[in-house]
């Protein structure tokens, strides 16, 4: 029996927030009041009671959060090879540089001038991601991948609505992450979904097929969702390009192809990058993250306002921009998590951010070749950054994806992405990145194998599994029948 | 490089195991008509030390690593952020964990968010909120398309032209695309939105407030509230300035159906603007139409209290093209952050500390009136204000500038109409000594 990480320990319990405190603590260190009261001045009908909060003390509080986080589980905690998110570690310095004095205080709304450390920092972002993807002109703006494709998808309606044309559908493949459609949707477009071709990427012809003039172009992920590079890119951008339709281009597998792929070469106009995934930010339990847009020369003029420009030696804040799709953002985005992706890009330079790639796929393929005799694998393919396997092998025993996910968190792994992509049922798709390094794999696949044995030998245990954890399976049918959204 | 761990050695084993003869044969299959052509090129590489010097020299670049006050709030304030909050909620068990899919392993962060959205909820006089959204003005395009979804056949806004003028360029970026209507409500000479015109729209499915608006001015949202009602749409409470509702009557109990606006001052820092919160809260009644995560409460196998994400077919991982929103994430550590925050506030704190802003704010406005300035409107604030100078102000505003004092900012930039007035922010943050510098240096 191999072990992973994962053994018993001491859980502490903790009550919701509410359920502890006494009126008249605090965890604030009150300032001053070094001027009058005044709140006898506010008509009443304006005032309110004030909201309900419990009152803590400061030792209530960091008890509190302290119990909370140990049942959590993070990058730093372990390895956490879940597919189609690269789950990299998450460089301290980065969180160092973010909270530079300087840059920590600035305000957003302060005249250019007295804000060029900032600019700088944006200025210097959108050329080195220009530079890394291949494309023209970068806009920092979109707060999260969901909303750069929502940007993108803006683009193409407003470069169609400039060109006088009315088209109303968009391309996009069955495997993409459900955010494309509800962008394109949400932009007026309706998805026409592109079947993946048996060996698990776009057939041409069928795009040929599709493509037409009602057609705004397609939405596509290179390497796609399942892990494989869409060797055909070059011939489906021409269709759809010869057509008089865009091509919008996914990143967020960005962290298999630095320096190894150019996209503007691949006849992509428009792409976002996930810079929680491929530029190290940390996730944070869900976000912020940050997702920039690249563009080709002849779409800069529709990148939202305001641009950042550099003129002489000074950067400059830039609205007059006619064809702007508008803002996206009440600023410039995720400023903070902007600066960690710097400061990530300042530390790698261009030699590790290839090796970087290389290594991912690597990992990737190490864990394929590795992991084929007892799971079943999808695609026989070479694969990029990420592998897919599924559960076929396994149903026999009545053993799903799910039973295997949970087993491997009582090892102390968080599991790989489960049911996605859609294409593959019961798929389990493993992204390693590239900073796992090769004896945890090997201790990751020696269990992944154990947990494979166990499904044939003792699948009682993998149905029961999470035991080792603060909660076991939760209900979440009863979640979503009655919902119970505050306390 | 430190966080690539791969020996030379480690990757020829490897690569033995995938049948590779070296690392860039991995990409064989990748056609040459798309590979990458020579280095990228960007600086090389810098230690840990140099990186240090480079981001210090670029703050040093930013006025406000001087500065001593920034009267200017805007949409992003300036409050005091307790140790233990970034201390707590910086641990690495927190903020470096994926989105909560796998709750068994997630309790802290779903448990953390679960008290958030109970928090928010309190604070905005709300039945249900949700885990975040990505700002202020996000949320409020947001809310506007659930608005517009739950008011089904009807296809027309109305927007106040007092709320945060950036915020209302995020709405026409979002609903461009749709064939939705949307009108700007004027202001009225009080300062506040003027809904005199309500009756005469057709097709009203929506009609949104910000309180405090961006002049400062408390809306009368209570009115407010019975006239949309009465016009049969749906009312849309915003607001840039979370801590208000820590004083002021709160939007839920004004009679608000969708309330959202920014929580930055929840313990975010100001970081030129982002990352901010979209805090989102709506009524139970409401809640299968809200966009983005939600957290809620469930039980385990052996019975036992526990959270998950939940009505997730809403979301557009399950509904695809017919999701309630495409937002795929949430702001799930500034929503951390901000329970944090409110935890550490309470009941009691986060009504002195909203009072004060309130105090101080009265002060700096009662000061510069007497120095000669007059307020552009006549209406109660909170800690925002819009003053007009007999004088011009911009070369005091530049000697106070030398002081390291930002004294607030002109709205001329956002509205032609008043050209001549300045928007005023004082926090709990700025000492009697500076706002008496700023008095001093209007009357002289």
């Amino acid at each position: 029996m191999t072990h992973g990480p994962g053994i018993s320990g001491l859980i502490l319990e903790e009550p919701l927030l509410w359920e502890k405190g006494k009126q008249g603590r605090t965890a604030f260190s009150m300032p001053d009041q070094d001027v009058p009261e005044a709140t006898a001045k506010l008509p009443q009908e304006l005032l309110g009671s004030g909201p309900e909060f419990p009152d803590l003390s400061e030792v209530d509080v960091v008890r509190h959060y302290t119990r909370l986080s140990g049942w959590n589980f993070g990058i730093d905690t372990g390895m956490y090879p879940l597919g189609s998110c690269t789950m990299k570690y998450n460089p301290k310095i980065n969180e160092k540089m973010a909270a530079t004095h300087g840059i920590v205080s600035s305000h957003p709304l302060l005249s250019d001038d007295l804000s060029q450390g900032s600019l700088q920092i944006l200025f210097e972002l959108q050329t080195f991601l220009a530079q890394i993807t291949g494309m023209d002109a970068v806009s920092l703006q979109p707060a999260a991948g969901a909303q750069g494709e929502m940007a993108g998808m803006l683009i193409f309606a407003a470069y169609f609505r400039k060109k006088g044309e009315k088209r109303n559908k968009i391309l996009i493949p069955d495997t993409a992450h459900g955010t494309n459609p509800a962008s394109a949707a949400l932009c007026g477009f309706k998805p026409v979904q592109i079947k993946s071709g048996d060996d698990g990427t776009l057939d041409v012809n069928l795009v040929s097929e599709l493509m037409d003039e009602d057609t705004v172009g397609i939405m596509l992920t290179n390497p796609n969702t399942l892990g494989l590079f869409e060797e055909s890119i070059r011939e489906i951008t021409a269709i759809v390009h010869a057509k008089g339709g865009l091509v919008y281009g996914d990143g967020a597998n960005m962290n298999a192809v630095m320096g190894m792929v150019d996209f503007k070469r691949c006849g992509v106009d428009i792409m976002h990058l996930n810079l929680h995934k491929t530029f190290s930010t940390p996730h944070g339990g869900g976000g912020p993250g940050a997702g920039p847009i690249c563009v080709v020369s002849e779409l800069e003029d529709f990148l939202p306002i305001p641009r950042v420009v550099k003129h002489d030696e000074s950067y400059q804040l830039k609205y007059d921009c006619l064809d702007s799709i508008g803002r996206l953002h009440a600023f410039f985005g995720n400023f903070a998590v902007l600066v960690r992706a710097y400061s990530y890009i300042l530390s790698m330079g261009a030699q590790n951010l290839k090796k970087t790639s290389q290594l991912a796929v690597l990992n990737a393929n190490y864990v394929k070749e590795s992991l084929r005799d007892v799971l079943h694998l999808a695609y026989e393919k070479p694969c990029m950054h990420e592998c897919v396997f599924s559960d076929l092998m396994q149903r026999e025993y009545n053993i799903s994806t799910l039973d295997m996910a949970k087993r491997l968190i009582d090892h102390g792994y968080h599991p790989p992405t489960i049911y996605f992509p859609l294409v593959v049922p019961g798929a389990i798709m493993i992204e390693p990145t590239e900073t796992e390094n090769k004896e945890d794999i090997d201790q990751f696949i020696a269990v992944f194998k154990d947990v494979v044995r166990e499904a044939k030998d003792n699948g009682e245990r993998l149905r029961q599994a999470p035991t080792r954890t603060k909660r076991r399976r939760l209900d979440e049918t009863m979640a979503a029948r009655k919902p119970c959204l505050i306390g | 490089m430190r966080y690539l761990p791969h020996t030379d050695q480690e990757i020829h084993e490897m690569l033995a195991v995938t049948g590779h003869g070296s690392l860039e044969g991995l990409f064989a299959h990748i056609p040459e008509e798309c590979s990458y052509h020579g280095d990228i090129d960007i600086p090389a590489p810098l230690s840990e030390w140099a990186l240090s010097e480079h981001f210090h020299d670029i703050g040093r670049n930013n006025y406000t690593s001087a500065a001593k006050s920034i009267l200017l709030g805007a949409g992003n304030y300036s409050h005091y952020i307790p140790a233990i909050v970034p201390s707590l909620i910086g641990r690495s068990e927190f903020l470096t964990a994926y989105t909560p899919y796998q709750p068994e392993m997630s309790q802290g962060t779903l448990q953390g968010i679960f008290e958030y959205q109970t928090l928010t909820a309190r604070l905005l006089g709300m039945e249900v909120a949700n885990a975040s959204m990505y700002d202020g003005a996000s949320a409020l395009a947001e809310a506007l398309l659930m608005a517009l979804r739950i008011a089904r056949k009807k296809n027309t806004i109305a927007i106040s032209s007092a709320i945060h003028p950036h915020y209302r360029e995020v709405v026409f970026s979002y609903l461009q695309a749709g064939s939705f209507k949307i009108i700007e409500l004027p202001v009225s000479l009080d300062g506040r939105t003027d809904l005199s015109g309500l009756d005469d729209i057709d097709d009203l499915a929506a009609v949104a407030i910000q309180s405090p608006n961006f002049f400062g001015v408390i809306e009368d949202l209570e009115t407010g509230s019975n006239l949309i009602h009465s016009a049969d749409a749906l009312f849309v409470s915003c607001f840039s300035e979370a801590f208000a509702y820590g004083l002021l009557r709160s939007p839920g109990a004004s009679g608000a159906d969708i309330v959202c606006g920014e929580g930055q001052s929840f313990g975010m820092s100001q970081s030129f603007g982002g990352p901010g919160l979209g805090m989102f809260a709506c009524r139970t009644k409401h809640q299968r139409n809200i966009p983005g995560r939600v957290v809620g409460e469930t039980v385990d196998m052996d019975g036992k209290r526990g959270y998950v994400l939940t009505l997730s077919t809403r979301e557009q991982h399950i509904r695809r093209e017919k999701a309630t929103s495409n937002i795929c994430s949430n702001q799930g550590i500034c929503a951390l952050t901000a329970a944090a925050y409110m935890a550490s506030l309470g009941a009691t704190g986060v009504r002195r500390v909203a009072a004060l802003n309130y105090d101080k704010s009265e002060y700096l406005k009662a000061g510069l009136i007497k120095a000669g300035a007059k307020p552009l409107f006549d209406s109660p604030t909170f800690n925002e204000f819009s003053l007009t100078f007999a004088n011009n102000f911009e070369p005091v505003r530049r000697r106070l500038l030398e002081k390291g004092i930002i004294a607030g900012i002109e709205l001329g930039r956002f509205y032609k109409k008043y050209k001549d007035a300045y928007l005023f922010c004082v926090t709990e943050t700025a000492s009697k000594a500076v706002l008496d510098t700023v008095i001093e240096e209007v009357s002289s």
